[in-house]
């Protein structure tokens, strides 16, 4: 079951506010869902390990896919174009409101 | 340039032979949007701009006689939820809406290096979430065999923009059958590569576990030949892998073939035009000597469960990152820190996204995580086994594309899970990771269907090849 409540803490827990007619929409839409999602309790899968990536066998040596212990020079103009994506800055730092 | 069907080839000759500029080309396709997109309405952004200097290089390079490279004056469309340097960058969603890419995504550096020239950024499901673009934030796109119906999801834009000739090839990206499903709706090639096989590098992530970027087009050859470029290992994806040298799967001949059909997949529910119609394809192998195999999939029933669960948990985790601070769209006048983030995401994201955070934030949380995700995990582990079960007793597996042809717009936009059903017959694929194509083979009544061909991992050579069979 789940209720107006727990829509409102996986909100906030997700930090999306959402309206009190989003809150009972979601609400129906996930108890279809979830409802759904039950079928996968008649699984078995004692003694099955998770894939939590598809090709895995693939990906031979896993220290191949380490890339080399040097430094890189970082692109300065990139980075003045990233931070100035950003709503507010002071010099190369990005800006944010109050915490507290 | 009364040649309607451009191809990667016949772009190529007509430029060697000078019957056409590259410019003169690229014009063609430019007025073509011009005139078709206000009904279609595929693009979120069209680059005429960049197009016309693309092609400028081209036609220089051919005053010079110098060598051109292998996509030069190919028209291209390119989903909006991979980057291409100084374009907008939408995803279809309000958060992106001014976002501007600052670097090409690997497969587009590529893709610029062999000489295309970029047309513009296509519509989508907002963070390439669904099944019909209505999802997008700005629009829907149509299908080009019917306007009132939808050109599928979530890549309808670069699938509607090849279907009406609005370009001559395109990208798009798939997660749970992005690529195919649109293209069987508006009858176009679509390839989703096994995972891994190309770089991942610029794609705004959705399941980063699932999505895979590949071509759309109208034909077998020319997916072949797009995929050909933007495949391989690259330093900024380390879940690519180069499988170019170890796999050889060009030696068959479809009579040698031994085609697997899995009895889970011709269910009810399924439309008896797109059944008759795929039995018919299979039929068409059969006829040529090839074997047809009964063969089980187990767990296919179970596959569109763990999808959403595993897709709607790497989806929360990726969306994180929009947070109205370091881009995207922010409210302004938020109280403190907490505020920028709620009313941010609040007003940013769409209904459909707000859905699935939700819904993998759930599965993701305490007392939920062992229940949901772990569990869909392992089940992922069974599928996999199904698959690979299935791979020793045949060589390629044919199935639907979706089960039903293209549906109307609104048809299922207020029913989520009716939405979710449309993906049954491709979700299992990109859990297990294997490759696999949609070619066109027939038609519902005046709509397209779509056979899926699933192969081996990095057998897409010889999936492409056998689609190229239907073509002749």
């Amino acid at each position: 079951m789940i209720t107006k409540k727990d829509i409102q803490h996986i909100a906030k827990l997700a930090r999306i506010n959402i309206s009190e007619e989003e809150e009972e929409k979601f609400a129906n839409d996930l108890l279809l869902i979830l409802d759904y999602f039950n079928s996968l309790k008649e699984v078995d899968v004692s003694n099955v390990e998770p894939s939590f990536h598809s090709v895995e066998e693939f990906l031979e040596k896993k220290l191949e896919l380490m890339r080399e212990d040097k430094e890189k020079l970082s692109d300065e103009q990139l980075n003045e174009k990233l931070v100035s994506s950003a709503l507010d800055r002071k010099e190369k730092y990005i800006k944010i409101k109050n915490v507290l | 340039m009364n040649d309607k069907n451009f191809t990667i080839e016949s772009i190529r000759n007509g430029l060697l032979n000078k019957e056409f500029s590259a410019t003169e080309i690229t014009r063609y396709f430019l007025d073509n949007i011009n005139k078709k997109d206000k009904d279609i309405s595929a693009f979120i952004t069209v680059t005429e701009k960049m197009a016309l200097l693309q092609a400028e290089e081209i036609d220089n390079l051919i005053a010079q006689k110098k060598d051109i490279p292998v996509l030069a004056g190919v028209p291209l469309a390119i989903k909006d939820n991979i980057l291409v340097k100084d374009i907008k960058n939408t995803c279809a969603s309000k958060i992106l809406e001014n976002y501007t890419a600052l670097y090409d995504a690997t497969c587009v550096k590529k893709l610029k290096e062999a000489g295309v020239v970029i047309l513009g950024k296509t519509n989508l499901d907002e963070f390439a979430m669904g099944a019909s673009t209505e999802n997008s934030a700005f629009f829907t796109t149509k299908n080009p065999y019917d306007l009132e119906r939808v050109s599928g999801g979530s890549s309808g834009g670069s699938a509607a923009a090849v279907a009406a000739d609005m370009c001559c090839v395109a990208l798009g990206s798939d997660t749970g059958g992005s690529i195919r499903q649109p293209a069987s709706f508006c009858g176009v090639v679509g390839l989703k590569p096994t995972y891994g096989a190309v770089s991942r590098y610029g794609l705004v992530a959705y399941a980063s576990s699932l999505d895979q970027i590949g071509p759309i087009t109208k034909t077998t050859k020319d997916a072949q030949i797009i995929f050909d470029i933007i495949k391989g290992k690259d330093e900024f994806d380390s879940t690519t892998v180069d499988m170019v040298s170890k796999i050889n799967d060009l030696n068959f001949k479809i009579s040698d073939l031994r085609i697997g059909v899995p009895k889970e997949y011709f269910i009810e529910g399924i439309d008896e035009e797109v059944d008759r119609i795929i039995k018919q394809a299979i039929k068409k192998c059969e006829n040529e000597g090839a074997k047809i195999v009964e063969i089980s999939l187990p767990h296919t029933k179970y596959a569109l469960p763990t999808y959403y669960l595993i897709a709607t948990s790497e989806a929360s985790a990726n969306l994180a990152r929009y947070d109205g601070i370091r881009y995207g769209y922010s409210f302004k006048e938020a109280e403190d820190l907490l505020d920028v983030y709620l009313k941010s995401r609040e007003k940013g994201f769409g209904s459909e996204v707000k859905r699935r955070i939700i819904l993998g934030t759930y599965a993701l949380s305490a007392g939920y995580y062992d229940a949901f995700y772990l569990k869909a995990q392992k089940v992922r582990t069974l599928l996999k086994r199904d698959f690979e079960k299935a791979f020793e007793k045949v060589d390629v597996i044919f199935t639907p594309v979706s089960p039903t042809p293209a549906f109307k717009i609104g048809e299922k936009i207020n029913n989520p899970l009716s939405m979710y059903l449309s993906d049954i017959y491709t979700v299992s694929i990109n859990l297990v990771g294997v490759p696999a194509v949609s070619v066109p083979v027939g038609f519902a009544n005046h709509l397209p269907v779509g056979l899926q061909i699933i192969g081996k991992y990095f057998e897409e050579n010889k999936i492409l090849s056998i689609g190229s069979f239907f073509e002749e």
